[in-house]
């Protein structure tokens, strides 16, 4: 099948990717684990730009970004250097942002996803580094608002910009290049998306190749493909109706699922870029191959290695290695058990039950999955009885040998002793005869049979009862 | 008027009574003050003053009063760029410069009038009204560290500091007879120092003498890592105090020496090199082709890095706030339309013009190569030379008002000091004659990092002759 794309839908995308996981921020020694704190408790003079205040550039924060251009396989620069971005704005302390402009750290990349008609390269074009300006609040809504505060924890956090050609063609290929850019960025362990800004998408769109709309503000990958889906819809609309689509910029309105516009060409900002004169220009050429050298395997690697190692089938491969931490708990459940069927339970069962309940791997141990898999696997418990096992391990908590034994879930054991009353039963008519006449001690002579078929592997009260329960029929 | 002592004079005074009576004398002097030099004054003085004492401190300043532009950061100390818009500011951190000074014993005496943000020639367009030159209270100080040489001159302070941009420690130095250092870019951490353009400016030292101004260097000077222009290196600038010019080889750079230079002025500058002369050196005429654009080239990478510089000062967090507008954008348009000066809304306006789609490869980038060519003049001469030397400024300091509405011919003025900004070289101003009865500064010029050198070169001229000790009113 080959997508062709009838609307002509081009759709780019501009991440930024803020890494939380560097303890300073890019400028300044300020903590940036900050998102539980009160509102400016974590700044100083520098984040603040305050009067005076001067950037030295945290270094850590390059390596990282050198980390996230090669794992996007774009070429580093030799030389980078940091620019001004000039314009006005109540969260941006200095009056203009630090960032990158003619000389970004990485540049003309590329990632590989899913797309509408099997594997698309997206075009990476460029990933720079810049700082976070402040955060916003609003006093109740930004309509009726008294007033608006700042919150400046979150200046000068280091973002990465990663910007993408215009390459995908439908809004599910872009959930997919969002979904894959993450799963990358997990590898690498560079920043944790869980937390609130970590990552924040705006989008190019256009159709029928007209002129492309920028779409701003958008906070979530659910939201992109929204935002994206009503653009593409209104833009389809406009020009059947007659109409032809301008440059402009438009803002998601997450709540409605609408885009505004914020403005037309017209009004678009001259930044006035220049070098920031505080900042030297840094060479990191050098650093490249130390780095290269301690890039962990990436996503697409590590599928095809599953693949190989594992004998499994490129679907479970794929949902194994789309995060790192399940593909780490695969191995370990592989290491241990067959690792076709690990595959199976993992990525098939497991993290469909995770998914349903919106919650990561780290709710279940890989111990409990390996029990569980054995249990199936020595025909001990039905693979039905297995889910239930990793159902209630998730919803009420417990060890699956516990859960096996209070809900009774025991296959073999329990059609043993079934099987080990039936024929003793059946083979001593005058015991029970003898019994239902009032003998009552008659009952130990057929229960202590019970006990020699299951090499007392029965409960002795257990099978007590269910012998009852058989002669009292 | 109080004693105008320099360093030594001021020590031998604290050893006599204590830092405590000194810094009394000085914040007395400063009260009958008729130049409005300082526009703050540290109220905890005396009491840094009375630790000293009870300290025993054996810093290189232990109870020196020093005074400090006010465009320098002061921890509890309001810090305003001499702007309506920074009143009320007080900076919660001390300038990199302001931790070493109390490091070594200074005794912070208050903040020195400036041009607003320091931009300018005169220091009229500060926001506290213009600071007058001792020698001729009609005459302005120069500018824009004015009021930084002015109290020096005057004697209310006996050393200070001011930043240098474009000349703004060398021009005042030289129109209020005292020494002034610009020193090699990186020499001086600027953190602190709130930024006017930060790719041409130094905070520099002011004193009576050379001496004095190696002795401050030795404290501000060095690597500072809150700067990544700061450069890592030592010196001893107190090492190159030596009454030896033996073998100096001066370049006289004739572009230094152009159209509208008083003959006063010239004769002053050709009769120290003459004086050079006689104590050893020797000198030849140099040629700085690229000298007659640096002014341009200047104006346009300084306002541009200005207009970006000023842009966080709108009212939100610190310093003036204009009525509540409509929304953040009137008020802080109110707030800079308050706040700001004629001439620094002119430079924020002129360097937002150059910075713009359009015109940004016409006037910055073309800004950004004369800086180079004007480097490479530099560079060219000093293959033949060890130091340069010309007159600070083409006349001595001019009267108040007369160029103040003529911003163009305010800017002439900076003819001979900006190439030494643009090219990151050291430069020194030192009293070398009078004209009209005002100072004529001597301006030497050295290679990067050689400060030692020009040192030396003034502080022999200085043991050679006396004009450095001639005071205001003094002269016939």
């Amino acid at each position: 099948m080959v997508y062709e794309n009838p609307d002509g839908v081009k759709i780019g995308l501009e991440v930024h990717v803020q890494l939380n996981r560097l303890n300073t921020k890019l400028f300044c020694g300020c903590s940036t684990d900050y998102h539980n704190d009160e509102p400016n408790t974590h700044v100083c003079p520098v984040c603040l730009g305050l009067p005076g205040s001067l950037p030295v550039i945290n270094e850590r924060a390059v390596e990282f970004a050198i980390k996230i251009g090669l794992a996007l396989n774009c070429e580093i620069v030799g030389q980078t250097q940091f620019h001004r971005k000039n314009y006005y704005y109540p969260d941006l302390p200095k009056g203009f942002q630090t960032t990158q402009y003619d000389y970004p750290i990485a540049s003309r990349g590329k990632i590989v996803i899913e797309g509408e008609d099997g594997e698309r390269i997206i075009r990476v074009t460029r990933a720079h580094m810049e700082e976070d300006p402040g955060r916003l609040q609003h006093i109740g809504t930004i309509e009726k608002s008294k007033g608006t505060l700042i919150n400046y924890n979150r200046s000068g956090m280091t973002l990465i910009e990663i910007v993408s050609e215009p390459d995908m063609r439908s809004p599910k290929e872009a959930r997919r290049y969002l979904d894959k850019l993450r799963s990358i960025l997990d590898y690498l362990d560079v920043f944790n998306g869980d937390l609130e800004g970590a990552m924040r998408v705006d989008a190019n769109v256009s159709v029928f190749n007209g002129e492309r709309v920028e779409v701003k503000n958008i906070s979530s990958f659910k939201g992109a493909e929204r935002a994206l889906l009503y653009e593409i819809m209104r833009q389809k609309n406009h020009v059947r109706r007659g109409g032809k689509i301008v440059l402009e910029t438009r803002h998601f309105d997450e709540a409605r699922g609408v885009t505004i516009s914020m403005r037309t060409k017209e009004e678009e900002h001259d930044y006035r870029y220049f070098p920031e004169p505080d900042l030297v220009p840094m060479r990191v050429a050098d650093r490249v191959p130390g780095i290269l050298k301690a890039l962990p395997e990436l996503p697409d690697a590590k599928r095809e290695r599953f693949i190989s190692q594992y004998g499994i089938a490129d679907m479970h491969a794929r949902a194994l290695t789309t995060e790192i931490r399940v593909a780490n708990f695969y191995e370990e459940v592989a290491s241990q058990v067959d690792p076709k069927t690990a595959a199976v339970w993992v990525a098939d069962i497991l993290k469909g039950e995770l998914n349903y309940r919106d919650i990561g791997i780290d709710a279940f141990t890989v111990e409990d999955i390996v029990t569980v898999i054995g249990l199936v696997k020595e025909d001990k418990i039905t693979e039905q009885s297995g889910v239930q096992i990793i159902r209630t391990v998730l919803d009420e908590g417990g060890r699956p040998q516990d859960i096996v034994v209070s809900k009774g879930l025991l296959k073999v054991e329990d059609d043993i002793v079934a099987k080990a009353v039936e024929e003793a039963v059946a083979e001593s008519p005058e015991a029970v005869a003898d019994y239902l006449a009032g003998k009552e001690k008659s009952l130990n002579f057929i229960v202590g049979k019970v006990m020699q078929k299951t090499k007392g592997r029965a409960d002795a009260r257990e099978a007590r009862e269910r012998v009852l329960a058989r002669i009292s029929k | 008027m109080a004693s105008w002592k320099d360093i030594s004079g001021v020590k031998q005074q604290i050893a006599a009574s204590s830092a405590e009576e000194v810094t009394a004398s000085y914040l007395e002097t400063i009260e009958e003050s008729r130049i409005n030099g300082f526009v703050a004054i540290w109220d905890k003085a005396l009491k840094a003053a009375r630790e000293i004492d009870a300290g025993g401190h054996k810093g290189p300043l232990a109870g020196v009063p020093v005074a400090i532009k006010d465009n320098i950061s002061t921890k509890g100390l309001s810090t305003t760029c001499s702007s309506k818009i920074l009143q009320g500011y007080v900076p919660p951190y001390d300038a990199h410069v302001i931790e070493k000074l109390k490091a070594a014993g200074a005794v912070i005496l208050g903040k020195t009038n400036m041009d607003e943000f320091a931009m300018g020639t005169s220091t009229e367009s500060s926001h506290y009204g213009p600071t007058l030159n001792p020698w001729d209270t009609e005459r302005v100080p120069g500018g824009s560290s004015g009021g930084s040489a002015a109290v020096v001159a005057a004697g209310e302070a006996p050393v200070s500091l001011g930043s240098d941009t474009g000349g703004s420690v060398r021009c005042p130095a030289a129109f209020c007879g005292v020494v002034g250092l610009k020193p090699t870019y990186g020499v001086v951490s600027r953190f602190g120092l709130i930024s006017y353009a930060n790719s041409l400016e130094q905070i520099g030292p002011m004193a009576t003498t050379v001496t004095d101004i190696a002795t401050l260097m030795d404290v501000i000077g060095g690597y500072d890592s809150r700067d990544s222009t700061s450069i890592n290196r030592k010196n001893t600038y107190s090492d190159a105090l030596k009454d030896d010019v033996k073998g100096l080889k001066i370049g006289v750079p004739e572009e230094y020496f152009g159209e509208g230079i008083d003959k006063n002025v010239e004769k002053a500058v050709w009769d120290a090199i003459g004086k050079y002369e006689e104590m050893g050196a020797s000198w030849k005429k140099v040629s700085m082709p690229h000298t007659r654009y640096a002014l341009a080239s200047y104006y346009i990478i300084a306002m541009s890095e200005a207009s970006s510089n000023l842009a966080r000062f709108d009212g939100t967090r610190y310093g003036l706030r204009a009525e509540e507008g409509e929304n953040w954008h009137t008020m802080a348009s109110k707030t800079r339309a308050e706040g700001f000066g004629a001439e620094v809304k002119r430079r924020i306006l002129l360097g937002t013009y150059a910075l713009s789609a359009g015109y940004h490869d016409k006037y910055y980038l073309k800004a950004l190569k004369v800086r180079t060519l004007v480097k490479q003049d530099f560079d060219r001469a000093f293959t033949d030379v060890d130091v340069l030397m010309a007159p600070t400024m083409p006349t001595p300091a001019f009267k108040i008002g007369e160029k103040i509405d003529d911003p163009l011919s305010l800017y002439l003025a900076d003819v001979n000091t900006v190439p030494i900004n643009l090219a990151g070289v050291p430069s020194i101003s030192v009293p070398c004659g009078f004209s009209g009865g005002m100072p004529v500064g001597l301006q030497i010029m050295g290679k990067p990092f050689d400060e030692n050198t020009i040192l030396r070169a003034a502080y022999s001229f200085e043991q050679n002759t006396g004009h450095h000790k001639v005071r205001p009113g003094e002269v016939a």
